[in-house]
C-alpha cells in the first residue's frame, strides 16, 4: 500500500495521450483520489513524444514528481525515452511484439496492447482504452470505474464505439488482473467529496471566469499555451451571447477588445509572449483611452518563438513595463487553479473601475495542469460594475470623458446611453477628450493615469499568502504557477522548517507586506522559473530587501517536488 | 437635425486649402442627411492628417493608434450594431501601417464604412511617398524618385470581396456626399476611396491635375458597377482618365447577420451582473 502514485502515458503526438489522460483523471477523482495532471507536448501535431503525467494521492496535490511508478509507453521511443526516469520499483507497460524489443529489464511489463486493441476493435486505436484498463487494473480500482469513464469520454460518439472502448478496456484490465501479481500499486482511495468537485486546469479556470465575469468580447490571435482559453469560451459562446472572433494578429486582437469595450461590453485577449510583445502599443493606448481591458500573458520560453509549448516565468519585466509612456497598471500571477477563476473576475472589476489595462500573468504549467478542485464559489466571483448605468445615463449632462477627479478616475459613459457625445483619444487630450499641447492640462493627465489611479490600485492589492514563515530556517519567494512546488516543499521537508510566501498580484508591488513579513526572516529564497531572478530583482527595487538567493530554472520545464527538494538542500 | 448639431468647437490644424476641408464637408452634410443624433454615431480614425478630421465633427468619436482604426471599428459594431459606425483614414494609415487589417475587415463585413484619404502623400511626417504615391515621384526619402509599384486599393478590394467600393474627389463635396451615403446605406464594409489634394507635399496631384481628370462613371448608364469584371477593369483606369463614383457594389451577408447579432439587442445591453454558469460548471466533473 503507498499513498501516492506518479503514472505516465507516453507515445507520439497524435496517438491521444489526451484523451487517455483526460479520461484518467476523471476516473481517478470519480474514485476518490485527489489528482494533479499534466501534459508535457512538443510544438508538433504527429510524431515526436509527448507525455500526459498524472499523479493521485488520498491527500490534495499541487505539483508533480520526478520519476514515475508506473510508465505506458505508446511507441518503441517512449520506451528508451522514459526508462531512466522510473522510481524505485517503477514499472514500464510496453509492447514488446510491436515495439520488436527482446532485451529485458527489470521494470518492463509486457502487454500485447496493439494486438489487444486490433481483436477487439479492429483498430490500434483503442490502445489508449486498453491502457486505461491496465492501469486501473494494476492500481486496483473497480472495473464498473472504469467502464464508467469510457462511457462518459466517447459520449455522442455512436453505441458500437461506446461497446468497443469499454470491452478494449475491460481487456487490458483482466490481462493485468490474471498476470501482474504485485501488489505495490494498489493505493487506497482517499475520501474526498465527490459531490460537484471539478477537474479543470488553468486555462478552464480563466475562461470560465471570464464568462463569469461578464465578457461579452473576446478576440485573439491563437499562441500557445494560452489558446485554450479561446477554445473553452467559445465552446459556450452561443449560450452565453458571447463573441470570440479569432483575429488576423495581436495587433488587431487587442485594438478589436479596445474598441469592443470602448462601446461598453467587457472585452478580453489572450497570447505568449510573442503576442505580447505585438499588443505593447495597444496597450498604451487602453491606458492612454482610459479603457479597461484584460489580457492574460501564458508565458513560454523565449526569445523569439523558443520552446513553444514549454513553461517559463520570464516575462515579469516585460509585462511589468510593457508600453511606451507612463500609466498605472494591474498585473495579477494566480498561483492556483481556484486563484486563476476568482482573479479573472477581479480583473475585469479593476479594469472597469480604473478603466485600465489588467494582466493576468500565467504560463504553460498552469494553464495546462489539471488538479480536482472543490467547485467555485460563485458568491466570491462576483462581478461589480462601474459605469453610468442606462438609467442613470439620462440624467447625465455636459459629459466630460476626461474630467479630472480626486481619485483620478472619470465617470464612465457608454456611447449612445448618454445625449452628450463621447471623444477618446490617444493624443493627450482636454477633459473633453480633444487634442491639446497645453503643458499643464499634459502634466495633470499624466498624474490622473499614473498617480493617482496607482495610488488607489494599491489600496486594493491582492495579499500574498504566507505559509510557515514564522521562524521558518528558510522562506521561499514566488509568484505565478510556484504556489504548488513551494506548498509541498513546505510541507514535504521535514528536518528543516521551510515557509513560502507566494504573490498573486506582482503589480502594485505589495512592499509593506511584504517587508512585515520577511522582517525576521533568516534565509530567503526566490524560486522563479527564468535565468535572471526577475523576482528577486522587482523585491529589492521595491523594498530594498535582498534575498539570500534564487532557485532558478530555465530549461522549459516546471519544478518538481524532488528537484526542488534537492536545490533547496544544496542552497543549504 | 442640421449642420449646427454636428458642429464641432475644435480648432482646425490642416493646411489652408487642404483637400481634407472639402471630405470634412462632406462628411458633414451626409450626417445631416442621415437624421441620426450625433450620439447615436462614431467616427473612428487612426493616426495622420485624416483621422484628426472626427474631432472637427460633433459625434462619439474614437481617435487610436496609426493604422489600427479598423480593428477598433469593426469591433465597436460588434458591440452595438445599432450604431452607424464610420472610419477617416488615409493612405499611409489604411494601406500602408494598417493594411493587414483592411485585407481582413473586408473579408470580416462588419456594416462599417471607410473614408480613405488618398493624398498620395505623407501629410504629418512631411512628404515622403505613401503606398500610393506615383511612381517615379521624387521627395526626401525616395530621393532617386519612387521605385515601389503602387497600391491600387479599389482593385485590390473588389478581389478581396468587398461589397461597396468607390471613389470620390475631395472638390466635389455634393458627389462625394452622395458616395457616403450609399456607403452607409450599404449592408456591409464599404470603401471609400477619396482623391485629395495636398497642397504642401505634393506638387504632382494637384487641384488642377485631378480636376482635368475625373469623370464621373455613374453617369453612363450603360456602366453596370453589379458586374464585377467591368467594375475591375474600371478600377484600373489610371491616368489621363480617372473614374470616381460607385465602382462596384453587391449585397453580402454581414458578419453581423452572420454570427445572429442584428438579430437581438447589441451586446452592450446584455445584463452580465450575475452570469450563471453553474451549468457548465457540471460539466468539469
Amino acid at each position: 500500500m503507498t499513498n501516492e502514485l506518479t503514472i505516465k502515458i507516453t507515445g507520439e503526438a497524435g496517438q491521444g495521450m489526451q484523451t487517455v489522460g483526460a479520461a484518467l483523471c476523471q476516473m481517478f477523482k470519480n474514485t476518490g483520489f485527489h489528482i494533479f495532471a499534466n501534459q508535457d507536448y512538443m510544438s508538433r501535431i504527429r510524431g515526436g513524444n509527448n507525455f500526459f503525467q498524472l499523479r493521485i494521492s488520498d491527500k490534495p496535490l499541487h505539483t508533480l514528481r520526478q520519476k514515475s511508478d508506473i510508465t505506458v509507453a505508446l511507441d518503441k521511443a517512449s520506451v528508451a525515452l522514459h526508462k531512466s526516469s522510473m522510481a524505485d520499483g517503477g514499472v514500464l507497460v510496453l509492447d514488446r511484439k510491436k515495439f520488436t524489443i527482446t532485451e529485458e529489464d527489470r521494470t518492463f511489463f509486457d502487454i500485447p496492447f496493439y494486438d489487444i486493441a486490433t481483436r477487439i476493435g479492429g483498430s490500434e486505436i483503442f490502445i489508449n482504452s486498453v491502457a486505461c484498463g491496465v492501469i486501473a487494473g494494476m492500481i486496483g480500482v473497480e472495473l464498473r470505474s472504469v467502464e464508467h469513464v469510457m462511457e462518459a469520454t466517447f459520449a455522442g460518439k455512436s453505441e458500437e464505439i461506446i461497446r468497443k472502448n469499454k470491452e478494449a478496456a475491460r481487456a487490458g484490465y483482466d490481462f493485468v488482473r490474471n498476470n501482474f501479481k504485485q501488489d505495490t500499486f494498489r493505493i487506497k482511495a482517499g475520501a474526498i467529496k465527490d459531490t460537484g468537485t471539478l477537474v479543470v486546469n488553468g486555462n478552464d479556470a480563466i475562461a470560465l471566469g471570464a464568462i463569469r465575469a461578464g465578457c461579452k468580447f473576446y478576440s485573439a490571435y491563437p499562441m500557445s499555451p494560452s489558446t485554450t482559453i479561446m477554445n473553452v469560451i467559445a465552446q459556450y459562446a452561443q449560450k452565453f451571447h458571447i463573441i470570440v472572433e479569432q483575429a488576423e494578429d495581436e495587433i488587431a486582437a487587442i485594438n478589436m477588445i479596445i474598441g469592443a469595450s470602448f462601446t461598453g461590453v467587457r472585452s478580453m485577449t489572450a497570447t505568449s509572449g510573442g503576442g505580447f510583445a505585438l499588443m505593447a502599443e495597444g496597450l498604451s493606448l487602453a491606458a492612454m483611452t482610459e479603457t479597461p481591458i484584460v489580457v492574460v500573458v501564458a508565458q513560454r520560453p523565449a526569445p523569439a518563438t523558443g520552446f513553444p509549448t514549454r513553461t517559463a516565468q520570464a516575462d515579469l519585466e516585460f509585462v511589468l513595463h510593457a508600453g511606451h509612456g507612463e500609466f498605472a497598471r494591474a498585473v495579477y500571477a494566480p498561483g492556483t487553479i481556484e486563484e486563476a477563476f476568482y482573479v479573472t473576475i477581479k480583473a475585469f472589476n479593476i479594469a472597469e473601475k480604473y478603466q485600465i489595462p489588467v494582466l493576468i500573468m500565467t504560463d504553460q504549467h498552469i494553464a495546462d495542469s489539471y488538479r480536482n478542485i472543490e467547485t467555485f464559489d460563485l458568491n466570491k466571483g462576483k462581478v461589480q460594475r462601474h459605469i453610468i448605468s442606462k438609467e442613470d445615463s439620462k440624467n447625465t449632462k455636459n459629459y466630460k470623458r476626461y474630467q479630472f477627479t480626486e481619485s483620478g478616475i472619470s465617470s464612465r459613459a457608454i456611447p449612445s446611453w448618454i445625449e452628450d457625445v463621447i471623444y477618446a483619444d490617444s493624443d493627450e487630450h482636454t477633459e473633453e477628450g480633444h487634442i491639446t499641447e497645453d503643458a499643464d492640462v499634459g502634466s495633470k493627465m499624466v498624474e490622473k493615469r499614473f498617480y493617482k489611479k496607482f495610488s488607489g490600485l494599491s489600496q486594493e492589492i491582492e495579499k500574498p499568502t504566507a505559509y510557515n514563515v514564522e521562524r521558518a530556517d528558510i522562506v521561499l519567494i514566488g509568484f505565478g504557477s510556484t504556489y504548488g512546488i513551494m506548498k509541498e516543499v513546505s510541507d514535504a521537508v521535514t528536518d528543516k522548517k521551510i515557509g513560502f510566501i507566494h504573490l498573486s498580484q506582482v503589480w502594485p508591488f505589495p512592499a509593506s507586506e511584504m517587508i512585515a513579513l520577511l522582517k525576521d526572516a533568516k534565509k530567503v529564497l526566490t524560486v522563479e522559473n527564468n535565468a535572471a531572478g526577475q523576482l528577486a530583482r522587482l523585491l529589492r527595487r521595491e523594498t530594498g530587501l535582498q534575498v539570500g538567493g534564487a532557485v532558478l530554472k530555465y530549461d522549459g520545464r516546471p519544478f518538481n517536488l524532488d528537484y526542488l527538494i534537492d536545490r533547496i538542500k544544496k542552497e543549504g | 437635425m442640421d449642420a449646427k448639431d454636428f458642429k464641432s468647437s475644435d480648432e482646425i490644424a490642416w493646411c489652408p486649402g487642404c483637400g481634407n476641408f472639402g471630405i470634412l464637408n462632406a462628411v458633414k452634410k451626409t450626417l445631416v442627411k442621415l437624421g441620426k443624433p450625433p450620439k447615436d454615431i462614431l467616427l473612428v480614425s487612426g493616426i495622420g492628417q485624416a483621422a484628426k478630421l472626427p474631432h472637427y465633427v460633433k459625434c462619439n468619436c474614437f481617435n487610436g493608434l496609426h493604422g489600427r482604426a479598423l480593428p477598433v471599428a469593426a469591433a465597436a459594431k460588434i458591440a452595438n450594431h445599432t450604431l452607424t459606425v464610420l472610419v477617416t483614414t488615409g493612405d499611409g494609415d489604411c494601406y500602408g501601417e494598417g493594411g493587414n487589417h483592411l485585407i481582413h475587415n473586408i473579408r470580416r463585413n462588419t456594416d462599417i464604412t471607410v473614408i480613405v484619404h488618398d493624398n498620395q502623400i505623407y501629410g504629418l511626417t512631411k512628404g515622403q511617398a505613401s503606398p500610393t504615391t506615383d511612381p517615379g515621384y521624387v521627395t526626401k526619402v525616395q530621393m532617386e524618385g519612387v521605385v515601389l509599384d503602387p497600391l491600387h486599393p479599389l482593385e485590390m478590394a473588389i478581389a478581396l470581396g468587398a461589397g461597396f467600393v468607390a471613389r470620390g474627389y475631395s472638390l466635389d463635396i455634393e458627389h462625394l456626399s452622395w458616395l457616403i451615403s450609399e456607403g452607409i446605406k450599404h449592408k456591409g464594409f464599404s470603401l471609400i476611396d477619396v482623391l485629395q489634394p495636398c497642397v504642401s507635399f505634393n506638387k504632382k496631384n494637384t487641384y488642377e491635375w485631378y480636376t482635368q481628370r475625373v469623370y464621373k462613371v455613374n453617369d453612363d448608364s450603360s456602366y453596370n458597377p453589379e458586374d464585377k469584371m467591368a467594375a475591375y477593369e474600371k478600377a484600373h483606369e489610371w491616368g489621363d482618365k480617372i473614374p470616381i463614383g460607385i465602382i462596384y457594389r453587391t449585397e453580402k451577408e454581414t458578419y453581423e447577420e452572420k454570427r445572429g447579432l442584428s438579430q437581438r439587442a447589441p451586446l452592450v445591453e446584455e445584463q452580465i451582473e450575475d452570469v450563471d454558469i453553474t451549468s457548465i460548471l457540471s460539466e468539469f466533473t
